[in-house]
């Protein structure tokens, strides 16, 4: 058992719950962002209205350029929308300055990157403690780094260097890293977009278990349909607009379900290709 | 509290993993600091080595000299002479003076056998020796008889003994040339203990009148006779204002001053000479402070120029601060300190080195103590710090001011 239940935490929610709802913890209204580049204007989005639930398990979807970045940066107080409004716990952060946003990004935000983000000849146990050296109150920050570690199934990589850890590894310390300061939200700009699958299933199963036994609400922009289907909910961007978002009928559960074998899905399209064209040249 | 520490661990680990370019980026802070001690310890020691340098010469002494009046008009100058000399001893007028020296320095070529020497002979009364504390070891020094006669004998000091006659044989009694005339040697003087700057056993005394009249061109036109200056000791520590107001209404007199601008002599006390010399080596300091401040402002220059270079070599890790919840304050903090750590050791290095340039300088000269007080080091350490701060502020709130998208995606 690598996760400990939260039970304070699972109590509020139950208790919300039961009288109206899950609250909304990310309520977006109307946002755009255009970047301008020379005397060009990119309207990376274009109108963005989208309201998550706490608790809730989100999958980004959309094909590259479509502004799914750009839509994660401004959920976790990395980025300011051009124009709309972002309120957070009930706040309106559109219009926050850069202190206060630094603020929300160390004790509301857990951000996990593509491309890990570690820094450099520093051990897994440092890394983690990062966000506690900027935090108010930080506690006792090598334990609390050691559990997160733990909590990622880490602990006997605590005092490993970047490049002593595997890529999937990795990403677990930049999970870790992310957890530390029991943020009540985690964002994954394509997590797994740089691992191999198997890791990539690893690092899933990670954000699901947390999603579950913790209560984090969990955002995370993927390429990959069958990681999706791991999600409660799967909203779709094209163009810098929402263009579905779909509930998930029955959520599938990390590592227990076979991911389709390439043959399996081939022959899939094969059969559906086949079928409907046959009638025709009869 | 706990990003101040972090800060300062991450300065130390960067300057540990870059040491080669951590020492060549302090190098002009070290270089700087270092000069900094070195010549404010040098300075401090000549000037101590003067003062001690003054008070051997003997007690209660007052020195005139000829000198242009401050009101201009060089022409009528009288020049100080064997009378002035004279009169200053007049127990009527001057009666806290005890004894007046004149002297006449004239620079001469002196030969013995095949070793030869320029010097500036010191033409002197046997008033001198008493007035110095200072007698003849071997042999005897110049008496009445050969001030009178003008007699051609000399002694000399243990330092033109050695090179004239550094066969070993006895000087006295042994004939030298000075400017070509036979000069019969007579004593040698007792060895003063110094060495260094002024060697002051480095003299050749001969009597005053022979100075004058066979060496040097000291008669004047109404036939009186030129000195170079006169040292005239005073009865008693107490009698030295009065014997300085008693030599000026003298010489005034003697000179026919009216008013003080006209003043042509200087009379200077031991302790106002002191403080004539402690001004040169004072401006001598300051110069050297210049120099070694204008070191410090390259140094300074190259501490930016190389934070300039880690911030942006460091943007990504910016950006992952930031992204975690570095604040702006937070970043600029990071790297103030890792540029004042850098000043600071170079600082620390450049106070032992100068520490060490200071040992070896009292080494060499053994009548300099050179010191290193902590005023300076408390000098170069502030210096050092406000450098660190001053040079480090632009590259500091450039990487504070980064906005973390932009350093995250940066290549
Ligand atoms: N900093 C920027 N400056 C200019 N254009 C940008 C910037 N960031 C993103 N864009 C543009 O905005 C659009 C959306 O980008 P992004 O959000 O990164 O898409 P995605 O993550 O879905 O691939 C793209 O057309 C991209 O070129
Ligand atoms: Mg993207």
């Amino acid at each position: 058992m690598l996760f400990r239940r939260n039970g304070r935490q699972k109590q509020n929610v139950a208790h919300l719950q039961e009288d109206s709802g899950p609250q909304v913890v990310i309520d977006v209204q109307g946002v755009a962002k255009t970047y301008q580049m020379g005397e060009i204007e990119v309207n990376a989005l274009r109108g963005i209205s989208l309201q998550i639930h706490r608790g809730e398990f989100v999958a980004i979807m959309g094909p590259s350029g479509s502004g799914k970045s750009t839509l994660m940066n401004i959920l976790g107080a990395l980025d300011q929308p051009t124009s709309g409004k972002y309120f957070l716990d009930g706040v309106d952060i559109s219009q926050a300055g850069d202190h206060d946003l630094a603020v929300i990004r160390n004790q509301k935000i857990g951000f996990v990157f593509q491309s890990f983000n570690l820094l450099k000849r520093t051990t897994a146990l440092r890394q983690v403690e990062l966000p506690l050296i900027y935090a108010s109150k930080a506690g006792n920050r090598h334990e609390r780094a050691r559990a997160a570690l733990e909590s990622v199934g880490l602990s006997d990589r605590l005092h490993h260097m970047p490049n002593e850890l595997s890529g999937g590894q990795q990403q677990r310390v930049a999970i870790a890293r992310a957890l530390v300061t029991e943020p009540a939200i985690i964002l994954a700009d394509e997590p797994t977009g740089n691992l191999d699958s198997k890791s990539g299933t690893e690092v899933l199963r990670i954000f699901q278990q947390l999603n579950r036994e913790r209560g984090i609400t969990t955002i995370f922009v993927t390429h990959d349909a069958f990681i999706a289907r791991h999600t409660d909910r799967v909203i779709m961007l094209r163009d810098g607009k929402i263009v579905a978002d779909k509930r998930v009928e029955s959520p599938l559960m990390a590592g227990e379900v076979e991911r389709p074998s390439e043959m399996a899905e081939l022959e899939e399209i094969f059969r559906q290709t086949y079928d409907a064209p046959r009638a025709e040249f009869t | 509290m706990a990003a101040f520490w972090e800060s300062l661990r991450l300065a130390l680990d960067g300057l540990k993993a870059n040491r080669l370019r951590s020492a060549l980026t302090m190098l002009g802070i070290v270089i700087g600091v270092t000069a900094v001690i070195a010549l404010v310890s040098f300075g401090q020691g000549v000037q101590d080595f003067i003062s001690a340098q003054f008070e051997s010469l003997g007690s209660n002494l007052l020195f005139v000299f000829s000198s242009a009046p401050s009101g201009g008009r060089l022409g009528d100058i009288k020049l100080l002479t064997m009378s002035d000399a004279e009169a200053l001893t007049n127990p009527l007028l001057a009666s806290s003076i005890l004894r007046a020296a004149p002297q006449f320095d004239v620079f001469s070529l002196v030969v013995s056998g095949r070793n030869e020497k320029t010097i500036s002979v010191s033409g002197v009364t046997p008033a001198y020796q008493h007035v110095r504390g200072w007698e003849a070891q071997f042999g005897r020094f110049i008496d009445e008889t050969d001030i009178l006669t003008s007699a051609r004998v000399a002694v000399l000091g243990t330092t033109v003994v050695r090179s004239l006659f550094s066969d070993g044989t006895d000087p006295v009694g042994q004939t030298i040339r000075i400017n070509t005339l036979p000069f019969r040697v007579i004593g040698v003087m007792a060895q003063q203990p110094s060495s260094g700057f002024a060697d002051e056993n480095e003299v050749v005394f001969v009597p005053i009148t022979t100075a004058q009249t066979r060496l040097g061109r000291a008669r004047q036109r109404d036939g009186s006779y030129q000195v170079s200056f006169i040292t005239v000791q005073a009865v008693s520590e107490a009698g030295m204002e009065n014997a300085a107001s008693e030599i000026a209404s003298i010489l005034a007199d003697r000179h026919d001053v009216e008013y003080r601008d006209e003043q042509d002599f200087t009379v200077l006390s031991q302790s106002e000479l002191l403080s004539v010399v402690g001004s040169i080596t004072g401006l001598l300091t300051v110069f050297l402070g210049v120099i070694a401040g204008i070191s410090l402002l390259v140094g300074g220059i190259g501490i930016m120029n190389i934070m300039l270079v880690t911030v942006t070599e460091r943007t990504r890790e910016i950006g992952l601060r930031k992204a975690v919840g570095a604040r702006h304050r937070d970043i600029l903090l990071q790297f103030l300190i890792e540029s004042v750590v850098l000043t600071v050791v170079g600082g620390l290095i450049g106070i032992g080195l100068g520490f060490l340039a200071s040992v070896a300088g009292s080494a060499l000269i053994p009548d300099l103590s050179l010191r290193v007080t902590g005023g300076s080091v408390a000098l170069a350490t502030t210096v050092s710090t406000v450098i660190g701060l001053f040079f480090g502020i632009y590259p500091a709130s450039r990487a504070a001011s980064l906005n973390p998208i932009d350093a995250l995606r940066y290549e």
